[in-house]
């Protein structure tokens, strides 16, 4: 690899400064007080903390709530990671054999990558408000009164469908364009080779976008656990109650609803540790074992 | 008995470009025939025909016997080897060569004993265990060879496989394929742009141009009865010396020196091959030589004669140099071509 020479030590460094900043500002200083609160339970008022040690730790994994959070946060991802993933998979298939209109279709499979996640969720509440919202009535016709907000299971569904709408775009898009980067060729050494169309798929075609599946998978993961944070806050109102949330959001719901900074910074702590071993999976396991070139 | 026949084949695009017009030839069983022309001259979309991986939008093209316009590409019973090989990246040298037996639901055993064969047969037994990401591009190419001889098919189809070759393993492949379809006897077509590969494999080469096929015929009879300019041009290296000049009272003339007796009058294009001219002080023919080019085991001669730039081949034994030169020809080396449509007359 080509080395780049500065002439003065500093200007490598003046230019990193803007960057590491950034990182120092939103991410080192918040982390190191969350951690530093996590050891400290807080006044609510603001009127002073005292040490705890590992309590907040101890009482959140011995609570039945949070356990029931985190086995809900659990079946989210799994759900919302594998539908985005499964649906954008078979869109990009259908889309690469287009060939007509074919940018047309893909500029409007992408369209909703561009809506940001609360309002995906307001989307959601629309979609299923209960007076007038058009899947309300596509239930009411099949006989389930659709309540969401108010019975758990049609809330969580209504999350999900946010979620992974929201999230299918991104998918379809590194999956077209990785189903195109298969050389033509090898399709075609493929066609002379297997007469089932199925058996190419999963023979040849599903093997070569592992490496792009596996990047998707983590990064949908991710995004799942964190970033459908909007959705959630629009779908529940703010109003937890029986609804279910995620693990992302109970940290703010008990730091900034409940006032136990003290137990909110022991949750973010963990959800810290979790996306580092997820990246440390990402990078040290997997990645090197999927690849050809 | 015929391999392969083509009947009335064409392939018209859906914008409408004509990519091949409709044509009629045969391939015979055990044939080893080079489909050659400079790119896009619709020889690649022959072959795709072929495979199946294009369509057919008129004629009939029948296979063994079969009329297989409407049957799958896996189904015709053909193997292909490509210009990049295609393997499948992610399986072994041994999944890629077996991949098309396992999905014919032959036996594992089978399997195993036909892909031994087809590695030993190729030098690839230490590698059936590597990723084609391992192997050199001889070593791919013979994977994709392998990948084909294990079918046992009824024909062979190749599209340009040396071209991603550098030249000294490009001449070895050419050898080893040649040697391995002659042992193999199954009939084959061959596409290259090279012409030096379709005078030293084929049975017999099918010149093309612009979609349409300008002669077909054994390598000697390409080379030196070209029934167009086009071919004449084309095969050979360096080409056939074409000269446009005036036939007079049944004698060609060129430059002004009598050149051999024709049938013909008027306007022609005469054509002569570097080594059918030959040096002769008593030649009619006067060439100006500008530059000699030694190749060891013979030089080239390029000039004038008259408006025309030439190519004289001349053993190493003549004493070369630049400035004036007579010369003769062989007699009967003379081809006479129509000075409009440029077609053998």
């Amino acid at each position: 690899m080509k080395r780049a020479g500065f002439s003065t030590p500093w200007l490598p460094v003046l230019l990193l400064v803007p960057q590491l900043a950034i990182i120092a500002i939103f991410f080192y200083w918040p982390a190191i007080v969350a951690l530093h609160s996590s050891f400290y339970l807080q006044d609510p008022f603001g009127f002073g903390s005292t040490f705890v040690g590992l309590e907040n730790y101890t009482h959140l994994l011995g609570s039945a709530e949070y356990r029931r959070v985190a086995v809900f946060t659990l079946t989210f991802t799994l759900l919302v990671t594998f539908f985005s993933l499964a649906l954008a998979l078979l869109l990009a298939v259908k889309a690469d054999k287009v060939l007509r209109g074919a940018k047309t279709y893909r500029t409007l499979l992408m369209w909703v990558y561009a809506v940001a996640p609360p309002v995906a969720g307001f989307i959601a509440v629309i979609l299923f408000n209960q007076s007038w919202g058009p899947l309300t009535e596509l239930f009411g016709l099949f006989g389930h009164t659709y309540m969401v907000g108010v019975n758990f299971n049609d809330t969580a569904f209504a999350m999900i469908l946010a979620s992974v709408w929201k999230q299918v775009p991104v998918n379809f898009i590194f999956f077209l364009s990785a189903l195109q980067s298969i050389p033509r060729s090898v399709r075609e050494a493929a066609l002379i080779d297997n007469r089932s169309a199925s058996g190419r798929f999963w023979d040849v075609t599903f093997p070569l976008l592992a490496p792009t599946g596996f990047f998707l998978l983590i990064i949908n993961i991710t995004y799942a656990l964190f970033e459908t944070f909007g959705i959630v806050d629009t779908v529940v109102k703010g109003e937890p109650g029986n609804n279910p949330m995620t693990l992302v959001y109970k940290v703010y719901v008990d730091g900034f609803r409940g006032n136990d900074l003290g137990g909110s910074s022991a949750q973010s702590v963990i959800l810290m540790v979790l996306v580092l071993a997820l990246t440390i999976f990402q990078f040290r396991l997997l990645e090197r074992r999927i690849h050809y070139t | 008995m015929a391999q392969v026949r083509f009947s009335n084949i064409g392939k018209t695009y859906p914008n409408g470009f004509e990519a091949l017009k409709p044509t009629d030839f045969e391939i015979q069983q055990g044939e080893f025939a080079v489909l050659v022309g400079p790119s896009g001259c619709g020889k690649s979309t022959l072959l795709r025909m072929v495979a199946g991986l294009e369509e057919i939008t008129s004629g009939e093209l029948s296979i063994a016997g079969r009329i297989v316009n409407a049957i799958d590409p896996a189904d015709r019973d053909i193997a292909m080897v490509f210009q990049n090989y295609a393997l499948y990246p992610h399986m072994s040298v041994r999944k890629n060569i077996g991949y098309g037996l396992k999905n014919r639901g032959l036996p594992k055993t089978e399997i195993a004993r036909k892909v031994d064969e087809a590695a030993a047969l190729l030098n690839l037994g230490d590698h059936l265990d590597s990723k084609p990401s391992q192997l050199s591009g001889g070593q791919r190419q013979r994977v994709a060879m392998g990948r084909a001889i294990v079918r046992d098919p009824a024909l062979f189809l190749f599209d340009e496989p040396l071209s991603n070759l550098d030249a000294k393993l490009r001449h070895q492949m050419r050898i080893e394929i040649k040697a391995l379809q002659r042992r193999l006897g199954v009939t084959s077509v061959y596409v290259t742009h090279d012409q030096v590969e379709a005078m030293t494999m084929a049975d017999r080469i099918i010149v093309m141009n612009a979609g349409r096929i300008e002669q077909i015929g054994t390598p000697a009879e390409v080379y030196h009865e070209p029934a167009s300019t086009f071919v004449a041009s084309f095969m050979g290296a360096p080409p056939m010396n074409l000269m446009r000049t005036r036939a007079e009272a049944g004698q060609l003339h060129l430059n002004g020196g009598a050149l051999c007796e024709t049938e013909h009058e008027g306007e022609v294009v005469v054509g002569v091959r570097p080594e059918d001219f030959l040096p002769d002080p008593d030649g009619a023919i006067s060439m100006q030589v500008d530059i000699v080019e030694e190749l060891g085991g013979h030089r080239l001669l390029h000039g004038q004669i008259g408006d025309d730039t030439v190519t004289v081949h001349v053993s190493n034994e003549f004493a070369a140099e630049t400035g004036p030169l007579d010369l003769s020809v062989k007699p009967g080396a003379v081809c006479v071509f129509d000075a409009e449509e440029g077609h053998r007359i």
